[in-house]
């Protein structure tokens, strides 16, 4: 580099550049590339301790402070193959509702602003008993069960929670869907004013998603109203939320308010803005790359390295829901 | 109180360190005391390529703040901005290396970086722009700079690749909010805009007039 100074500098560059200190910096570079190095090195076997799955005494911890309502439940049973359940704080601090912001740790820190009572659900489209009914009138004739579960997120990362809900099969037959009723589709609120962020319009609002009605009749797809014995947590989609656990986490649409039984396959929030990356059926398929990243492998929430993802997320018996398709075209 | 020449370059050199050892010092606090979120090497990660890409920004500033101000330590700490992009751009590589593609199990993890380098475009995109940088980091010293005479001008101009592919690799990771990686991008585009020769030809004339005893002075590029 050559530096030619310009007149009006009073010190020749060199007599600057020779200083002890400037010298002296180098070394410092590399003794600061070796103490972090150390020091990373040494961290990490400390943070593998504070990393590792909490014991399951101290991982529902955050669920008792949350102070939301407890619910009681028929029954309990766990579908994740024995792996082991994420901690609440892992389950309630890193969500995707872009309805309170992109980051993952918004959702938590300003969904405070939704309200889930009063609540109200529209059922509407090809069935005999729609209508327009309250949140708890809705809940209370299902018998509540907890159902742990695993959820694999489009963006290659999963949790594993111990969801409180009913079969969404029981709720789809309370409104008779009638013949024609081939998909139901669901809305997420779009309330400016609980939910300032969606002015920003990153995605086009409200929420929505959709399952070919067989899919929403299979006894794996659960209407959830609760996590960790309690209410859902604003930030986890409150008061109801759809979980299909062989499927993609965007499929599982949060704070519904309207439910529609349609003939003809509806347009789904992610397939519409990214129809090559983002299928309408999302079944968890290692198989089948996102067109940017491998969905071959996933990072659990409490885990450093990376574990195989398991076709229909490993839950085999949903395959028979698309004998004769071909998952690679119908992604 | 004014201050000449040698005190604002103390000053600066070092804000510029605090600067750099701050975000590190915050990781490793994090890090020691379990702070890092749900998804702590997704953390690291993401926060270790933010500064990556500032330092490397930052490098880019050091000479149009030079022209502009007619300081002279915006020259003298431009390499050591730019040794600590690379810097971090080497921790952020070594957080992949070590727990995406698994250091564990090494020829499973070698295999998977030539997958991820050929199918991942992010990731192609990355890994060449830490390409670039390698040799700027290998002959940042006095003596390379001396051996390699006008070649290590024309050498160093790989860092302009080097910031547009950082910042394509920011753009094509993200799922939808753009806003961040496109403000890198803006901000990137003045620094290159301000570099071309109609640019700087504005630029001159403007300085000329505004300093009528300036000597026709070059302004050392890049």
């Amino acid at each position: 580099m050559l530096i030619r100074v310009a007149p009006e500098f009073p010190i020749a560059s060199s007599e600057i550049t020779s200083e002890p200190v400037f010298q002296d910096r180098r070394r410092f570079l590399a003794q600061m590339g070796l103490a972090t190095a150390g020091l990373a090195l040494s961290a990490c076997s400390d943070a593998k301790e504070a990393l590792k799955p909490a014991p399951a005494a101290a991982a529902g911890d955050g669920a008792e402070k949350s102070g939301l309502a407890t619910l009681e439940v028929s029954k309990k049973t766990e579908m994740a193959g024995g792996e082991k359940v994420c901690s609440y704080d892992d389950i309630t601090q890193y969500n995707n509702f872009y309805e309170f912001g992109t980051g993952k740790s918004d959702p938590a820190s300003y969904s405070s602003t939704l309200k889930p009572r009063p609540w109200s659900v529209t059922v509407e489209g090809e069935c005999d008993a729609p209508g327009v009914l309250g949140i708890d009138d809705l809940i209370k004739p299902q018998a509540l069960e907890e159902r742990i579960y695993r959820m694999r997120c489009v963006e290659a990362w999963s949790v594993v929670v111990p969801w409180i809900g009913f079969p969404l099969a029981d709720l789809i037959k309370r409104f008779k869907p009638n013949s024609k009723a081939k998909f139901v589709q669901f809305f997420t609120l779009a309330d400016p004013v609980q939910m300032p962020m969606i002015k920003r319009a990153v995605l086009p609002y409200p929420y929505r998603e959709a399952l070919r009605i067989d899919e929403a009749m299979h006894p794996l797809a659960f209407m959830v109203v609760g996590l960790y014995g309690r209410v859902l947590p604003n930030q986890n989609g409150a008061p109801l939320r759809l979980i299909t656990p062989w499927k993609y986490g965007f499929k599982g649409v949060k704070s519904i308010v309207k439910i529609r039984f349609v003939e003809t396959q509806p347009e789904t929030t992610w397939n519409q803005l990214g129809p090559d990356e983002y299928g309408f059926y999302a079944n968890v398929n290692p198989a089948v790359d996102h067109p940017r990243w491998s969905q071959a492998s996933e990072r659990r929430l409490g885990e450093l390295f990376r574990r195989a993802t398991l076709p229909f997320n490993g839950y085999p018996e949903v395959a028979s829901l698309y004998a004769g398709m071909d998952l690679r075209k119908n992604y | 109180m004014s201050f000449g020449p040698v005190a604002r370059l103390r000053l600066a050199r070092a804000l510029i360190w605090l600067l750099a050892l701050l975000p590190l010092a915050m990781l490793v606090e994090r890090l020691l005391h379990g702070r890092l979120g749900a998804n702590p090497i997704e953390f690291l990660e993401h926060a270790l390529g933010d500064w990556s890409l500032r330092f490397l920004l930052l490098s880019l500033v050091m000479t149009p703040l030079r022209s502009l101000t007619g300081w002279i330590w915006p020259l003298k700490l431009r390499r050591t901005v730019g040794l600590w992009a690379f810097a971090y751009i080497c921790l952020h590589f070594s957080v992949y290396i070590v727990f995406d593609l698994n250091i564990l199990a090494p020829a499973q993890a070698l295999a998977k970086l030539g997958e991820d380098l050929v199918k991942r475009l992010y990731i192609t995109v990355g890994f060449t722009a830490w390409l670039f940088l390698l040799p700027l980091a290998i002959t940042s010293t006095d003596g390379w700079q001396r051996r390699l005479k006008r070649r290590w001008k024309m050498l160093h101009r790989l860092v302009y690749p080097a910031a547009i592919l950082g910042v394509l690799h920011y753009v094509w990771l993200v799922k939808k909010d753009l806003s961040e990686p496109l403000l890198y991008a803006a901000i990137l585009a003045v620094l290159l805009v301000w570099r071309l020769p109609w640019a700087q030809m504005r630029g001159g004339i403007l300085r000329a007039r505004s300093q009528p005893n300036a000597v026709h002075g070059e302004t050392p590029r890049p």
